[in-house]
């Protein structure tokens, strides 16, 4: 097992290295530069010299092979430099971040498990009753509404809400503070965007849940445990939906990973600082350093969860072994 | 002796889109304290539905129980709640399944799909249920039980699995064990082995056990009494000496024929039935084994056959019956 570990820690080397080498360049196919866009974006005439002067600054004067070099060398002595737009280290920038775009995708990510598997296990063992139909249309329904547009509702239905029934208006907090330094202000801000983005999360999960409980529902083993007069709760949590997990478990996982960089328009309703957000900026700036950056935080991401997925697949199904 | 279980006129109907399915269509039969009951018949000839009946563990929808009884011990288990008839299952009824392979729970430990059921039915906690699955894993031939009740059931071959079914079905020393084609799926050697066991056990407890299988060797070594099954109906019941030695069902002399003997001459050829067993959806009111059968009359086809005692305790359901059947031997 602790083989099995390392080669998989040290496989997520040449991982990341091709997603660096694949942002970097495909970075450099954007037309136009950081200090074009600066200078111009203030209207009126650039002076080349000062154009060159401002490229010289932030070194992407240099040859494309000199950059990947510095890009590379980066990661050796673990410094990802400064931030081309802003000029804050990126470690800094991205730190600010980090932590709330983590809490978010967590919540979100609780959010969609606590909603999706009970009602995916529910709605295949009242297959096809009205009961059935009611979780497949509350999941349908957060598949075809978009996080946002629930995230605006929900804050619409707090300000109502709370006039109505406190007699003044109420909205959750816009300042980030982090969950340790004050939890209930936190939350109170934090939950609402994990409860519309997981909601939509939990649409996949749950049809996951009850398709794959259905299949394990037909299996003999099942059969088996009826057979022995076992109780249907047990028969349903011990028997069948620790078999069925391993879809769910899939698909959760690849959720999260995205979450953590892909809450751009959530974000923006909620007002959030969060990764997502810095993630469009940084593009829409050009902003080599920044964007190559947070690509690699997102790979990395990527690459721990599905990882940890396969190792929760081995804690679920003991036929998995690692070796 | 007193009647264990006794079927009466049992139906399952299986509701598809073809059509309906009489899977079991009116079978009664009985079984005492202690005996040992073969269900002969090839696939789909209802054999397996039947038992899964008695238990009502066919899949609803798309099966239904649509008449009859299953008196268990003076009860009707068709009459029972839920709540009642999963206290019969596992406890005073066991069953053993064809695929020990898949039978088993792939992500529980031996031990705990062996103590659930002992924690379920007879009110013990989880140490006294573990002495009683080492106890139970020794009386099956598992050695080393400690340590096998750790293992998942990927760790086990198909025999051995088998032996855990077998254990797991003891568990709660039940008065009746149905197997349901115990040994199909396990390599010939392995079979005899599990078949030695089961008898072996359940004569030493006093368990009854209904063998569901389609090979006539192991019920004629095995069993006690034999139903033949064809097409949702028993066909032909009896001893299995009488049904061995004086088949009176166009059928089960088929069947006979069918299989390899050792006292017969090297070189018999044997003899298949012809044609395949009939879509249960499309029975008309004749004989179901008519269109395979080398005496079919004209009767056949206008009237299906009763179940008429031929002698001895010995019953048939052919029109043919009486030219089929030779004089019962002399008891020996």
């Amino acid at each position: 097992m602790y083989q099995y570990i390392v080669k998989r820690v040290l496989l997520m080397v040449p991982t990341l290295l091709g997603a660096a080498v694949f942002v970097f360049f495909l970075l450099r196919f954007i037309p136009g530069d950081i200090c074009e866009l600066r200078m111009v974006g203030e209207g009126g005439y650039v002076d080349e010299s000062a154009l060159a002067t401002c490229r010289a600054g932030i070194g992407i004067d240099k040859s494309i092979f000199l950059q990947f070099v510095d890009f590379m060398w980066g990661f050796v002595i673990f410094d990802l430099g400064t931030s081309m737009w802003t000029g804050q280290p990126i470690g800094y920038e991205i730190g600010l971040r980090f932590e709330l775009s983590l809490q978010v995708a967590i919540m979100a990510t609780v959010a969609s498990v606590l909603i999706a598997i009970p009602l995916g296990t529910l709605s295949a063992v009242k297959q096809d009753t009205w009961i059935d139909y009611v979780v497949r249309g509350f999941s349908i329904a957060g598949i075809a509404m978009p996080s946002f547009w629930l995230g605006i509702l929900i804050i619409l239905f707090l300000l109502i809400g709370t006039q109505a029934f406190l007699g003044e208006a109420w909205m959750p907090p816009i300042v980030y503070v982090p969950i340790w330094e004050d939890p209930g202000y936190n939350l109170s801000m934090l939950i609402w965007p994990a409860l519309a983005t997981g909601y939509r999360y939990s649409a996949v999960a749950t049809r996951m849940t009850r398709s794959a409980l259905l299949e394990v529902l037909r299996e003999d083993y099942v059969r088996t445990a009826r057979a022995k007069g076992l109780l249907e709760k047990i028969i349903i949590n011990r028997h069948a939906l620790k078999n069925s997990l391993l879809p769910v478990v899939t698909v959760v996982g690849i959720e999260f990973a995205f979450l953590m960089g892909g809450l751009v328009v959530t974000e923006q309703v909620f007002n959030l600082n969060g990764l997502g957000k810095l993630f469009v900026e940084s593009v829409l700036n050009t902003d080599y350093t920044l964007t190559q950056a947070l690509v690699m935080v997102v790979v990395a991401v990527f690459v721990l969860v599905n990882f940890l997925v396969d190792l929760l697949y081995a804690w679920l199904d003991p036929r998995i072994r690692y070796s | 002796m007193a009647k264990l279980l006794e079927l009466e006129d049992l139906r399952t109907q299986f509701f598809t889109t073809a059509g309906t399915v009489k899977a079991v269509d009116g079978v009664s039969y009985d079984i005492e304290a202690g005996e040992t009951v073969g269900i002969v018949g090839e696939s789909g000839c209802g054999k397996s539905v039947s038992a899964l009946s008695i238990l009502r563990l066919v899949p609803d929808p798309p099966g239904k129980i649509v008449g009859g009884k299953i008196l268990f011990m003076g009860r009707n288990l068709l009459e029972l709640s839920d709540v009642e008839i999963r206290k019969v299952r596992g406890h005073e009824i066991a069953m053993v399944f064809q695929e020990p392979m898949t039978s088993l729970n792939p992500v529980l430990t031996i031990g705990r799909q062996i103590t659930e059921t002992l924690e379920q039915h007879m009110g013990i906690d989880r140490q006294e249920a573990d002495a009683r699955a080492v106890e139970l894993l020794g009386m099956v031939g598992i050695s080393d039980a400690e340590r096998r009740l750790k293992q998942y059931p990927h760790h086990f071959s198909g025999g051995m699995r088998q032996r855990v079914m077998i254990a797991m079905a003891l568990s709660c020393e039940p008065k009746l064990i149905i197997a349901d084609e115990p040994t199909t799926a396990l390599d010939v050697t392995i079979q005899a082995q599990i078949l030695e066991l089961m008898k072996d056990l359940t004569r030493r407890l006093g368990v009854a056990l209904i063998i569901i299988t389609h090979n006539l060797g192991v019920v004629a070594r095995y069993a006690d009494k034999v139903n033949v099954m064809y097409a949702g109906k028993i066909v032909e019941k009896g001893s299995a000496r009488q049904i061995y030695h004086n088949p009176s069902h166009p059928y089960t002399i088929g069947l006979l024929a069918s299989v390899p003997r050792l006292d017969h001459k090297r070189g018999t050829k044997l003899v298949p039935i012809e044609g395949q067993p009939p879509d249960l959806t499309l029975l008309d009111q004749g004989c179901a084994f008519r269109p395979r059968c080398r005496f079919a009359e004209d009767i056949c086809t206008r009237e299906i056959p009763p179940l008429e005692e031929v002698g001895g305790g010995q019953y048939s359901a052919c029109w043919q019956k009486d030219k089929l059947s030779q004089p019962a031997p002399a008891a020996s």
